[in-house]
């Protein structure tokens, strides 16, 4: 055993050099996965964003702002087939080119241990939306078997949380190749499969990302419909 | 994947009890080859010599498990266990650091995968690593193999005869060729007697330019063999070829494939600190090989071997324009980064610069590390605008290194990045705080090696100013002048 042992990062396997000073003398040491410069290539999602979907708005042109919503999320609520479904998404960091890589080689590559990296995150902002039936979104069993998880049900397993797996997936085909307009107008890519009731819960859907919303709202309009109070949703990226 | 054993068979299988994940399986059983079976010409061609996942093969499941069944496809673990310890078959790894765990939907278990070599596909406990056992592939030769026509110097003369003996008998051998010796024309003679007895012949280096650049050069001299040129995201990855040439890292796919390996710089960035690299290199050659190591600038262990007979070796010691390497002279500058402080540099320093700037002699000015660069170039700046500087991360590298050579840019500052590998005609070199310890012997020699590189321009300035002379750097300017004198002794320099 070596009696100091170096945590290398998880991201860029960098030996972490220690934050000396007496905070870190005289509190119990917690757990260091990832070294600063990593850490502050991850962006917080902070200021205002919009009320539905967590998109800050000083990243938009005004002109693609509707009041305290987005011009996407103006849309969808405008739609009577969409609106009131999802009460409102939260997404911890920006999916910028640093968090795009992580992400894929998450997911992508099967790199299971960075769960624990963004789990750290996620722990706190589940316990603000607890209590709550945390539903991540599924693969279909094809890619589940390639990739050999999912990567929300490890974000939720990984946080100390019990994935409620109550929805399948009909569709197989990637999300990432089709357009919005093509994700919007699809039929229903899940079905709910559970013996529990819905009615009257709140549920939070996980998943990675959140790019179109098209994935979260689908699942949260089968899912209002099956009885559910409200539907959130929380991903890592925005 | 989990598979059961019946009649020394194995056989896929998720759901009967008795089933295991692979590496969990004690010893696997190889079944024999069945002469009659008629396998698939494709699977022969992308397997032969590989170690690939099941995901990189574009067959289904069902006719890998056949031509396994039939013996022409061999399973091996992807992890293996050394007592207790895991070791990733692919890239060696055995370090804990490495490995991690999941929960795997393939298997139903916790499996350990390996970091290390992720960026290659996952290997887990679950994984089979695939390989070729049947017939490999025929090639048909042409009748003439080289087309290559130019003539070798008598330096490299005396080491191609060498790479050839040592390629027929399969033997290891290191050239030890200085910068600007000419190096690739001495495989040539070696590649067409290893393609002229149908063997496997792989050049290696870590450098995804250096696979670059010798691609059209090997094609040109050897126009109708096939040619494998692998690099991450090439094309190339399912072609077979009596010739391929690769990066280090893709060595990682390939298993007992070679009957000759080159190793280009052998001491080069990240050859010399990935064990999985060189892991690779030992794991793509065939048993019985050949293996020729090409380097400027062996480390000191591979030195010693040298000196004491302990590692065959050849050199070339002298540029193939036979004019002899230049020399680097030493000069004290003092406490040059005190100065730098101050935002001054040592006068010396600076009228060295401002001569070749008169003069219009372009020039090299290598730094140790990045901040003091930095601080640098908006001082020298003063002398004359268009200097720049480049390292690393720069994104603008190769345009800066493209104005050097289109003139544009008269003096350029930079890291060690250009150590080696570019090749400027007519420059001189200085090396600002050569005590540092970035600045190793073979860095320095390396370094020296960039100056006098064309036959119109055969002499070069090379200047190293310290704060005090160091091991590293006599070490070098011994090791350039041991080689001027055997050039002489050997009558390759006029």
């Amino acid at each position: 055993m070596n009696p100091f042992p170096q945590d290398h990062c998880l991201i860029c396997h960098e030996i972490i050099r220690p934050t000396i000073g007496w905070r870190a003398i005289f509190s119990i040491e917690t757990e260091h996965l990832i070294c600063q410069p990593c850490e502050r290539k991850l962006e917080r999602i902070e200021g205002e964003t919009c009320r539905i979907c967590c998109r800050p708005f000083h990243l938009i042109d005004e002109k693609f702002r509707k009041g305290d919503l987005c011009h996407d999320c103006f849309r969808w609520e405008e739609d009577v087939e969409w609106q009131g479904f999802l009460e409102k998404n939260t997404s911890l960091f920006l999916y910028n080119d640093f968090l795009k890589e992580v992400i894929a080689k998450f997911k992508f590559r099967g790199d299971y241990v960075l769960a624990k990296v963004f789990a750290q995150f996620f722990t706190k902002k589940l316990d603000q939306l607890a209590p709550a039936i945390l539903v991540p979104i599924p693969l279909s069993e094809v890619r589940l078997y390639e990739r050999g998880f999912n990567q929300a049900v490890a974000l939720l397993v990984e946080s100390g949380f019990v994935p409620s797996e109550i929805l399948t997936r009909i569709h197989s085909e990637k999300q990432s190749k089709k357009s919005r307009l093509e994700r919007i107008h699809l039929q229903q890519v899940f079905k709910v499969d559970t013996e529990i009731t819905l009615e009257g819960q709140r549920i939070v859907l996980i998943d990675d990302i959140y790019t179109t919303g098209s994935t979260v709202r689908h699942a949260a309009k089968l899912l209002k419909r099956a009885g559910a109070a409200s539907i959130q949703s929380l991903t890592i990226a925005r | 994947m989990r598979f059961i054993i019946k009649d020394e068979i194995l056989i896929p299988s998720n759901t009967l009890d008795d089933s295991l994940p692979i590496s969990q399986i004690p010893a696997i059983p190889q079944p024999p080859i069945q002469p009659n079976y008629l396998y698939n010409r494709e699977l022969q061609q992308l397997l032969t010599g590989k170690q690939l996942l099941l995901d990189d093969i574009p067959f289904p499941l069902n006719e890998i498990q056949s031509h396994y069944e039939n013996g022409y496809i061999t399973y091996r673990k992807g992890i293996n266990q050394s007592g207790k310890k895991p070791i990733c078959a692919r890239c060696g790894n055995k370090n804990l650091q490495w490995f991690e765990t999941y929960p795997c939907s393939c298997c139903g278990e916790t499996c350990l995968y390996c970091r290390k070599c992720l960026m290659m596909g996952r290997i887990s406990g679950c994984t089979p690593l695939i390989g070729w056992n049947g017939p490999v592939p025929d090639t048909i030769l042409p009748a003439k193999i080289s087309q290559w026509k130019g003539t070798l110097s008598k330096g490299q003369m005396e080491a191609s005869n060498r790479v050839v003996d040592a390629i027929r008998e399969n033997r290891e051998l290191l050239v030890w060729a200085v910068c600007g010796a000419g190096k690739t024309e001495v495989l040539f003679a070696g590649i067409e007697a290893a393609l002229a007895a149908k063997k496997r012949i792989c050049i290696a280096t870590p450098r995804t330019d250096v696979v670059l650049e010798l691609t059209p050069r090997l094609k040109a001299a050897f126009p109708e063999i096939t040619v494998a040129s692998l690099y991450g995201g090439s094309e190339d990855r399912h072609l077979f070829a009596p010739l391929t040439i690769a990066t280090t890292h893709q060595l990682l796919r390939f298993y007992h494939a070679f009957d000759t390996v080159i190793l280009d710089e052998v001491d080069a960035f990240p050859f010399t600190v990935e064990e999985s690299l060189q892991h690779a290199a030992l794991q793509a050659r065939k048993p019985s090989s050949a293996m020729i190591y090409l380097t400027a600038t062996p480390n000191e262990k591979w030195q010693r071997e040298c000196r004491t007979g302990k590692r065959p070796f050849t050199t070339i010691p002298a540029r193939f324009h036979r004019h002899p390497l230049p020399v680097p002279e030493f000069v004290w500058c003092g406490n040059w980064q005190k100065q730098l402080q101050k935002d001054k540099l040592p006068a010396n320093l600076l009228s060295w610069i401002k001569e070749r700037i008169l003069a219009n002699k372009q020039a090299l000015v290598f730094f140790p590390h990045i901040p003091l660069m930095e601080k640098s170039l908006p001082i020298l700046r003063l002398i004359a605008p268009t200097i720049e500087a480049v390292h690393a991360e720069d994104p603008e590298r190769k345009e800066k290194v493209q104005k050097v050579r289109a003139e544009e840019i008269p003096l350029l500052l930079t890291t060690t990045i250009l150590e080696r590998g570019v090749t400027f005609p007519n420059i001189d070199v200085a090396v600002i705080g050569a005590e540092d310890s970035i600045f190793t012997e073979s860095a320095l020699v390396q370094i020296a090696g960039r100056a006098g590189r064309s036959k119109d321009h055969p002499d070069g300035v090379v200047t190293f100013f310290h704060y005090g002379k160091t091991d590293e750097m006599l070490k070098a300017r011994r090791q350039i002048m041991a080689m001027n004198r055997e050039g002489i002794k050997r009558g390759l320099l006029d």
